[in-house]
């Protein structure tokens, strides 16, 4: 019995690979890490979140270039400039057959405010969203906001009726007591479904025939095969003998081998993620420094002589490869705001001294840098890079880089236990005001509030990634204005004119932008999102 | 024998209380898992309130109290990273890294224990010398560069073995194997010899040692003298006489296998538990630590028990020490 029972197993297990060789095109790819939860309100980060679009869509969706192009939502309009309105596409269902309505997105839109989801900030909680008619939906803010759809391409919709028949306690974070249903389970309305899930060993997901856009689908893919490979000795290896079609990331050095393979290529190019240097310039004394009693980094001429002291080319060629893009701007080419006009301080180490003298340091100081080690491409090589430049103008540096749990425990709040560190961010929403906001507004309560008080620490809101303590009260008042500026040309000379003050005031120490790197098989076409989003929908695979 | 066995497992017992307790200090400086849980815009207050929830913030003695006591329910709590309870995705992973380390183990004997009795019988042969050299490679060589190396040759260049993952596997009961399918097969070859290599270049000089040692031995002279076959005097009596310390040899490098195969695991991407703590540790889901060295604990406590057992299996004379002392 129990042999019988195996034989028609292995003969179902042949059947199947025999019949998947005739029809389907399956992808099969690989990536460093396998996503946390098919719960697309779990956690916020770009390959997770990426990856659920695939299954999931959005009111919008944002295109191969980044562009906002309608997705659930046929069309939005701003009706009153604190209202917007919504018109939902008809005739979409979720993989388990029910409609979609407006129903699912007020449903959708309690759910990802709800306690647990890591998503809050894509729709405020003074947000009134209300039902017009079954294909309507109005957004009522409080103050007017002209970019409320600009994050919402990861912000998916999930069917009510689904959730409540199986009993969906709302977005539930690991750790807690019990597992959620929307763990191991999906039900977007996506071009593709889900069919088998272990978790951190293989995903399979097959095309959806009943997608909306099935008619106008890109892809000719029918099967996609997700393993996730952390190690990349190991990833690179399994694309090479042709076990895999698309892998991502490619480490730099194993780019050239990819190539002289023949019948593999790398694709690559730059990433929307800006790397930078945070300078403590709250503190009246640093926690690593030898300077006792004041704070060097206070002075803008300290700053400009750490700047000048970058040889920018050196770390692109030498550390990356030629694979970055140096920059002067915290935020990367293809966010909104960015622009070629900000150029970089130039490289110029005899300026540099001068500076550091007329600041007062003429023999220089001691510094500690902080880096991660496994966040960022070559992250702890371009810190010891930038430790031996600092060292030619006198600035002795000591590297920490560890790996990147404890890394940044000690660099973000409540303990910002740094003097330099070495940080990248990219902005959600693909606009500057994030940056503006998080990295740039003063952290601190009130004006009058001291910058990053002990007491308030965990409370603050603006400025809560500018562990560096930068404030600028005339920065704070344009990112008000920013905020509820609707007319689309003066927001845009605002942000201009904020990129213009905080860069004079070197509130950072911009580096580069890291690029991406996806190995691919010749035979398979695909594009690359900018955010290191695979988006399934535009692959194509060649015989 | 009863009491002898009530004996071993309240020292277990002792051992597990002990391996939970070092875990627990040890995970103060593995970092914030709450760091990897949220994306970067989550506020400060949303994660303190995680770090709450989670009972981060509680001494080291109350969280350790909290997990004993949950496990001994049976409980062993939801992964910080996965969403799902701990003790499904270890039982999960589980017949993966058992099956290759048993297969691990049964090569590293077909090879080593033949190996070892030839390089013990015929010493000065240059067979012998060159299967020593070639073991002293295979004993200094990391398990990863030996991994590495069997990937790029037989996995990219001659594309004949799979150089990831498990292949199909068939699910029978609880367990799942690989070993029904053609691709399970391919994928278990390099990462169970990359795992057993050590083990066997081990044994084959343990035996290797035992069997010059024995060969020595009066008895074996009376026997040669009473005229047994060659055959016999080798496999029959030498090679049984050497068998307790391989025996013991061969049951703890299994524990460690089983337990420490976290390297062959990353680098062939074995989805066994290995590769699992890997993961936990990279971002620190204190959950799935501890209930992963809990079982390489219990592991370890179960070979060794059986290992003490085995003894009177194989060797009379315990038995009968034993039995004078119980009566």
């Amino acid at each position: 019995m129990k042999k019988r029972s195996v034989l028609a197993a292995l003969t179902g297990l042949l059947l199947c690979a025999s019949a998947s060789m005739s029809s389907a095109e399956t992808l099969r790819f690989a990536a460093q890490g396998d996503i946390n939860s098919l719960d697309p309100y779990v956690f916020d980060e770009t390959f997770t979140t990426g990856f659920l679009g695939n299954m999931y869509e959005g009111l919008i969706r944002r295109d191969a270039d980044l562009k906002i192009q309608p997705a659930l939502a046929e069309s939005w309009e701003m009706v009153e400039p604190t209202r917007w309105r919504f018109k939902l596409r008809q005739g979409v269902k979720f993989h388990d057959g029910s409609p979609f309505t407006a129903d699912d997105v007020l449903f959708s839109a309690g759910r990802v405010r709800a306690n647990g989801s890591d998503l809050k900030n894509r729709l405020s909680n003074d947000t009134k969203v209300v039902k017009i008619d079954d294909y309507t939906v109005d957004f009522i803010t409080k103050t007017p906001n002209p970019i409320i759809m600009y994050q919402w391409g990861n912000w998916y919709m999930m069917s009510k009726s689904w959730a409540e028949k199986n009993g969906d306690k709302g977005p539930q974070k690991g750790g807690g007591e019990s597992e959620s249903y929307s763990t191991l389970h999906e039900n977007g309305t996506g071009p593709f479904v889900l069919k088998l899930r272990e978790p951190g060993i293989r995903t399979t997901m097959e095309a959806n025939k009943d997608w909306w856009n099935a008619a106008k689908a890109e892809s000719n893919v029918t099967e996609v095969v997700f393993t996730p490979i952390p190690n990349s000795a190991t990833r690179v290896a399994a694309l090479l003998s042709g076990q895999m079609d698309v892998i991502m990331p490619v480490p730099l050095q194993d780019i050239e081998r990819l190539k002289a393979s023949g019948s593999t290529q790398a694709i690559i190019g730059p990433e929307l993620r800006t790397i930078y240097i945070v300078m403590d310039q709250f503190r009246d004394e640093l926690v690593y420094s030898n300077v006792k009693g004041k704070n060097p980094l206070k002075d803008r001429r300290v700053r400009e002589a750490l700047y000048r002291a970058i040889d920018i080319e050196a770390l692109k060629s030498k550390v990356m490869r030629n694979m970055a893009t140096p920059s002067a701007l915290m935020v990367a080419p293809g966010i909104h705001g960015s622009s070629p006009d900000f150029k970089r301080i130039p490289f110029d180490i005899q300026k540099s001294k001068a500076l550091l003298a007329e600041a007062g340091y003429p023999d220089g100081f001691e510094i500690g840098l902080d880096c991660s080690n496994d966040r960022y491409v070559n992250d702890e090589a371009i810190c010891l890079a930038i430790a031996n430049m600092f060292s030619k103008v006198n600035i002795k540096v000591k590297v920490t880089a560890q790996t990147k749990t404890k890394f940044f425990q000690k660099v973000h709040a409540p303990y910002l236990d740094f003097s330099l560190s070495m940080l990248g961010s990219t902005p959600p929403s693909y606009d500057s005001w994030g940056p503006i906001n998080s990295l740039h507004e003063c952290p601190r309560l009130t004006p009058q509030s001291a910058v990053w008080a002990e007491e308030d620490r965990m409370k603050v809101t603006a400025g809560k990634s500018n562990n560096g303590g930068y404030c600028n009260p005339e920065v704070d008042r344009l990112a008000a204005e920013i905020l509820a500026e609707t007319d689309q040309e003066k927001r845009d000379a605002l942000i201009r004119k904020v990129w213009t003050i905080t860069t004079d005031d070197i509130a950072y120490l911009p580096i580069h932008q890291q690029w991406l790197s996806w190995g691919v098989r010749n035979n398979v076409e695909l594009k690359q999102r900018a955010d290191d989003v695979f988006d399934w929908r535009y692959v194509n695979i060649k015989k | 024998m009863a009491s002898f066995i009530l004996r071993r497992l309240i020292q277990s017992g002792i051992v597990l209380l002990a391996v939970a307790m070092i875990a627990f200090l040890m995970f103060r400086f593995i970092g914030d898992p709450v760091s990897q849980m949220v994306g970067q815009e989550t506020t400060l207050a949303e994660r303190a309130e995680l770090r709450e929830k989670l009972g981060l913030n509680d001494p080291v003695p109350v969280q350790f109290l909290r997990f004993v006591g949950r496990a001994a329910t049976g409980n062993f709590g939801i992964s910080y990273q996965m969403g799902q309870p701990v003790d499904r995705l270890l039982a999960e992973r589980l017949p993966a890294t058992l099956e290759l380390s048993v297969f691990a183990m049964i090569i590293a004997c077909l090879i080593g224990v033949p190996l070892g009795v030839y390089t013990g019988l015929h010493p000065k042969r240059w067979l012998s010398r060159l299967f020593l050299v070639v073991s002293l490679i295979g004993i200094s060589l990391p398990t990863f560069f030996t991994g590495i190396m069997l990937i790029l040759v037989f996995g990219v260049e001659l594309g004949l073995l799979s150089t990831f993952g498990r292949g199909e596997t068939t699910q029978i009961g609880w367990w799942t194997t690989g070993l029904l399918s053609v691709s399970g097969w391919k994928s278990i070859i390099m990462p169970a010899f990359t795992l057993g290599l050590f083990q066997m270049t081990f044994i084959m000089r343990l035996i290797r040692s035992e069997m010059m040692e024995v060969m020595r031995t009066d008895f074996i002279k009376f026997a040669r003298a009473r005229g047994i076959s060659e055959g016999k005097i080798n496999f029959g009596h030498a090679l049984r006489n050497t068998l307790v310390p391989v025996m013991t040899i061969v049951g703890m490098q299994l524990g460690s296998i089983i337990a420490f195969g976290i390297i062959t695991e990353s680098v062939f991407q074995w989805p066994g538990v290995g590769l699992l703590f890997l993961q936990a540790i990279s971002t620190a889901d204190i959950p799935i630590m501890s209930t992963y060295l809990l079982l390489v604990a219990v592991l370890f406590v179960a070979i060794n028990l059986t290992v003490d057992l085995l003894y009177y299996v194989i060797d009379p004379r315990l038995r009968a020490d034993n039995v004078a002392r119980g009566a």
